[in-house]
């Protein structure tokens, strides 16, 4: 568990990050594995112990959000572009909501961070390095929680819980003969990414292929240890100093 | 995926222009595409901060004042993404002649005076195709303010480099914002070879200068007509009319 919040590469140089005493914790996984479920019952948690939460998700910016919706709906988008598109998102976040937040001293539940950027982008030709450089300007987590889950799990949950979308389903790659073929194949690739990123990247790997209130147990647990006293209490109580 | 270091391998050529704003560059690449165009080659050109894909948002985000240096720098990466996939690389593949009024150092001169690390920009356009040719038209301050000032009733807000807070002053910022601009600029000119025309001589002196280099540039390279007229459509029997 670091103290510090730390740059993940060449960062902002015009914000120092000092003053950031919240905690950031990042839920990663595959589409459909269920961290938008998972997040919610842990903000009722963490809420409930007493501190502020922050919840934010990727593409949901003030800046972006209409201009991916609309890239989506056209078909002249490439993905190195959509990557691009992501990073504007995501600093856009990050300089507006995450890093206030944490200066505020909130828990920040980040619904995908750039893990997911670089999973994605890795399913193009191209340059593996290029968008784990393009993220330099992006904070290091104090946490990454990976809700792991295999392929034949994988499916019929999100069957159940509404189909196999297009960008899910990396569509545009043409990976498979239908919507069934194409989503095994690219969320295989995907799972298998995330896999790989795993022990780089220091994630806390979540069994996923469980109930949902196990699944929150664990990530409980995971969680706990970072929610100590310098995290702003709500409501603050502020102790004078000592004369 | 493209390595800006590396030249490309297109039957195309890539000319581009930079200079800050009231160098004249704008009117130089002009003068360029219709001469290119006079020798029967086919130009096409593109202008930065111009797809449809960004350039609503862009604009909305200036208007609200809600850009930051990084959000800034991103969004005019994706502008070129996006036009490089749709409008660049397709005409150099098909060996055309591509004109771009800026391009990557612009970003590289402006995103950093605003803030961001030079390091990380330059890696963010890694994606870029490197230019044939890269012109710098080098203005001193005053005379790219002089001619600014008198082309215009008003300076904007980003272009002042109002959001870095230099001056409270508009023009005061400007000022201080293009002449770093000019500074970082200077430096690029080394590090990626630009070819430095003097923008305070007269337009078709510049436009000479321009010419000279690039019909260098242009040695060995096989030349696509422009089409004059549409393509001829073919008959049962093999005879072609020209289509009016």
């Amino acid at each position: 568990m670091s103290a510090d919040k730390k740059y993940f590469g060449e960062g902002l140089p015009y914000r120092p990050l000092n003053r950031l005493k919240g905690k950031l914790i990042a839920i990663e996984g595959t589409d459909g594995v269920g961290r938008t479920t998972q997040i919610e019952l842990l903000k009722d948690w963490i809420e409930l112990k007493g501190h502020a939460v922050l919840e934010t998700g990727w593409t949901r910016s003030n800046l972006m959000s209409r201009a991916i919706q609309s890239a989506k709906m056209g078909n002249t988008v490439d993905r190195l572009t959509f990557s691009l598109l992501y990073a504007t998102d995501f600093a856009d976040r990050l300089e507006n909501q995450i890093m206030p937040a944490l200066e505020a001293g909130f828990i920040v539940l980040a619904d995908r961070y750039i893990y997911t950027a670089f999973a994605r982008d890795w399913m193009r030709e191209g340059d593996r390095k290029w968008i784990v450089d393009a993220f330099g300007f992006a904070i290091v987590p104090d946490l990454v929680c990976y809700l792991s889950v295999d392929i034949d799990t994988l499916i019929p949950r999100v069957i159940e819980s509404g189909g196999m979308d297009y960008w899910e389903s990396g569509g545009d790659l043409h990976l498979g003969e239908d919507l069934y073929d194409n989503f095994r194949k690219y969320q295989g690739r995907m799972i298998r990414e995330f896999d790989a990123m795993s022990e780089e990247y220091h994630f806390e790997k979540i069994d996923a292929r469980v109930s949902v209130d196990e699944i929150q147990q664990q990530l409980r647990s995971k969680i706990e240890p970072h929610l100590v006293k310098e995290v702003a209490k709500k409501p603050k109580i502020e102790t004078p100093p000592s004369l | 995926m493209h390595h800006f270091l590396e030249p490309h391998k297109y039957p195309g050529k890539l000319f581009i222009v930079e200079g800050i704003d009231g160098s004249g560059k704008s009117t130089q690449v002009q003068l360029l595409k219709k001469w290119l165009e006079s020798k029967g080659m086919s130009v096409f050109f593109t202008e930065w901060n111009s797809s449809d894909l960004v350039k609503e948002t862009t604009k909305e985000g200036k208007k609200k004042k809600i850009l930051t240096p990084t959000t800034f720098s991103l969004l005019h990466a994706s502008d070129l993404s996006s036009r490089l996939y749709n409008y660049i690389v397709p005409p150099l593949k098909a060996g055309m002649v591509v004109l771009a009024d800026r391009y990557v150092y612009t970003a590289f001169a402006r995103d950093v005076v605003r803030g961001v690390h030079p390091q990380w920009v330059r890696k963010l356009y890694n994606f870029a195709v490197r230019p044939d040719v890269g012109f710098y038209f080098r203005v001193p301050l005053d005379t790219a303010i002089d001619r600014i000032l008198r082309a215009r009733s008003k300076i904007k807000y980003y272009e002042a480099g109002m959001d870095i807070k230099l001056s409270t002053n508009i023009v005061e910022s400007f000022r201080l914002f293009q002449g770093k601009i000019l500074k970082e600029y200077d430096g690029l000119v080394k590090e990626y070879g630009l070819s430095v025309v003097d923008a305070t001589l007269e337009i078709d002196e510049q436009q000479e200068i321009v010419r000279g280099i690039i019909e260098k540039a242009l040695e060995g390279y096989s030349v696509k007509r422009r089409t004059y007229v549409r393509r001829q459509k073919v008959l049962r029997r093999g005879t072609a009319v020209p289509t009016s």
